[in-house]
């Protein structure tokens, strides 16, 4: 057996698995979004575009995730960028390690859990009740899109403090005095160095984060309540409920275009930004 | 600065705290405390069906994240030398399994293996011997493991790769020139080196085939996982045996993590 053969060999099984679990049934969703709906749901073979010319059913689907996804990504960018500051570069190095770890842990816990956590605290009895007994009333969150929101910066906030973090803690801190004692006030050594320093971080943030919401099924599920729905709730609605496998299939694979191609633009544009800086600071 | 990182740290740990503070109310209501319990943890332990889904969610997931360490190391170790448009396919579908959403791969891999079962079954029955009970191929449990074990084993070859990228080509090459036979290499010099990456993985795999719930919600068939048991309680309402299950898993995922990071921390001996 040659060394390429034993090669092929390890790689084997797991590139089969790879085919019948993966390759198969995203190849079947692209087949079956070309189908029909069969008169009792699932699928009747055709060829028609017809399912993409009846998304426009599913539009509001659609434009949530487009709204909130982007908005929930901003969002949980903005609260997270100041606390990778704090522990990459105030942070006594005793600690950072630590802190970032307690930071990351709730990532890897249940998602579902920790949204029922918020189902408890947006609900009638928990923050409502308590804003109550201070004489506001009638204040409803729950099943709202700001619980939503609430729900998608709580589960991915240490997603996007992980890679901030990472850009933030590999700066050389030198530069930072050198900014300072060159006279520049905090801020603008802020904006002029640490800030175009990081973007690399943010950057994969935002890109893990935003791919992960376009995708999102449990967090609307639970705090939206039927009423702020994503993609995901909607193709668990065609698949489970209505069976229609093919307009579902169209969906779905419509899902997959829309993401691959915002992370390939968004790439791009990253590429550009960061090859425009390389020039300047060469300059 | 410093108030401001304090905050988001409560903003983290207090939903989960406030989860594992009303796991031991004595009460059923949400937002009243009356005094210290453990009954809500005794009734869940005591309930069969969160028994039986625990048990399955603890099986799906050691067999998944066991395949999925093997197969996945396997894998690592014959792509290192695997170059050229095959790798690139490769490294392709990695990729795309590792960012494809949950919920698209439980319904593509329902449809494929629904619509596959269908043509298999009349012909497996029609093939089996008179009088026999053909088998029939169905969703469950191995579709769930099949499935976990797909998403798993790309995070798996992610992470030994990374390991494997770090270690000194010099060795094997050593190990080689001194006459050991490439098994005796795999054994004695890369294996215990990319140990800590493969246990690491193990547990991360494990965390998450255990914690899922999107692509069990489609692909488990018949059968529940403790996520998904946990889900359709939710939706029946808030009950304090929710609370007890929930931090029970949540401090179950946490020891497994710490133990992961431990591992993946320490230096190789050298």
């Amino acid at each position: 057996m040659t060394r390429s053969e034993r090669n092929w060999l390890l790689v084997a099984p797991a590139a089969a698995w790879f085919v019948v679990m993966l390759v198969l049934p995203l190849s079947v969703i692209f087949v079956f979004s070309f189908g029909e709906r069969g008169p009792a749901g699932g699928y009747v073979p055709a060829f028609t575009l017809e399912q993409y010319a009846n998304l426009p059913a599913r539009f509001t689907a659609f434009k949530n995730t487009m709204i909130l996804a982007p908005v929930g990504t901003i969002a949980a960018m903005l609260i997270a960028y100041p606390l990778a500051y704090q522990l990459a570069v105030r942070t006594d190095p005793k600690w950072k390690t630590i802190l970032l770890v307690l930071v990351i842990v709730p990532f890897w816990t249940s998602i579902l859990i920790r949204s029922y956590a918020w189902i408890f605290i947006l609900g009638g009895r928990g923050l409502p009740a308590l804003l109550e007994m201070v004489g506001i009333e009638g204040v409803r969150l729950i099943y709202t899109p700001f619980a939503v929101l609430i729900g998608i910066i709580y589960g991915y906030l240490p997603l996007m403090v992980f890679p901030i973090y990472v850009s933030l803690d590999r700066l050389d801190k030198r530069l930072l005095e050198a900014s300072a004692d060159l006279g520049a006030k905090p801020l603008r050594t802020f904006l002029t160095v640490t800030l175009p320093l990081s973007i690399p971080g943010v950057a994969t943030g935002c890109m893990l984060v935003f791919i992960l919401l376009m995708g999102e099924f449990l967090i609307p599920a639970l705090l939206g309540g039927g009423k702020v729905f994503f993609v995901g709730n909607a193709l668990v609605d065609l698949f489970l409920q209505s069976r229609n496998w093919a307009f579902g299939s169209a969906v779905a694979f419509t899902l997959i275009v829309i993401m691959l191609v915002t992370v390939t633009v968004y790439m791009r544009v990253i590429a550009r930004l960061q090859s425009g800086r390389d020039d300047v600071s060469i300059m | 600065m410093r108030i401001y990182a304090v905050c988001v740290y409560l903003f983290l740990y207090t939903p989960i705290a406030i989860i594992a503070l009303f796991s031991f109310n004595a009460g059923r209501h949400a937002s009243q405390l009356q005094g210290f319990s453990v009954q809500w943890y005794a009734r869940a332990f005591k309930n069969p069906f969160v028994m039986d889904a625990l048990e399955t969610s603890l099986f799906v997931a050691f067999v998944s994240a066991t395949l999925a360490s093997i197969l996945g190391t396997l894998a690592a170790v014959g792509l290192q030398n695997i170059r050229g448009p095959a790798r690139a396919v490769f490294d392709g579908v990695i990729y795309i399994a590792i960012m494809i959403p949950g919920i698209v791969i439980g319904i593509a891999t329902l449809i494929a293996l629904v619509t596959v079962f269908d043509v298999l079954n009349p012909l497996l029955a029609s093939l089996w011997f008179e009088g026999g009970q053909p088998p029939r191929l169905s969703m469950g449990i191995g579709s769930l493991i099949a499935a976990h074990t797909m998403f798993t084993m790309a995070l798996v070859i992610v992470i030994v790769r990374a390991r494997l990228a770090g270690m000194e080509k010099v060795l094997t090459e050593a190990s080689a020139d001194l006459y050991a036979t490439p098994l005796g290499t795999f054994r004695q010099v890369t294996l215990p080196l990319i140990a800590p990456a493969i246990l690491a993985g193990f547990l991360l795999s494990f965390t998450f085939s255990f914690d899922d719930f999107i692509i069990a919600f489609f692909v488990a068939g018949s059968e529940t996982t403790l996520p998904i048991y946990v889900f359709s309680s939710i939706r029946r309402g808030v009950t304090p045996e929710i609370n007890a299950i929930g931090t029970m898993v949540m401090v179950a995922s946490l020891l497994l993590l710490i133990i992961a990071q431990l591992i993946l921390r320490r230096r190789p001996r050298s």
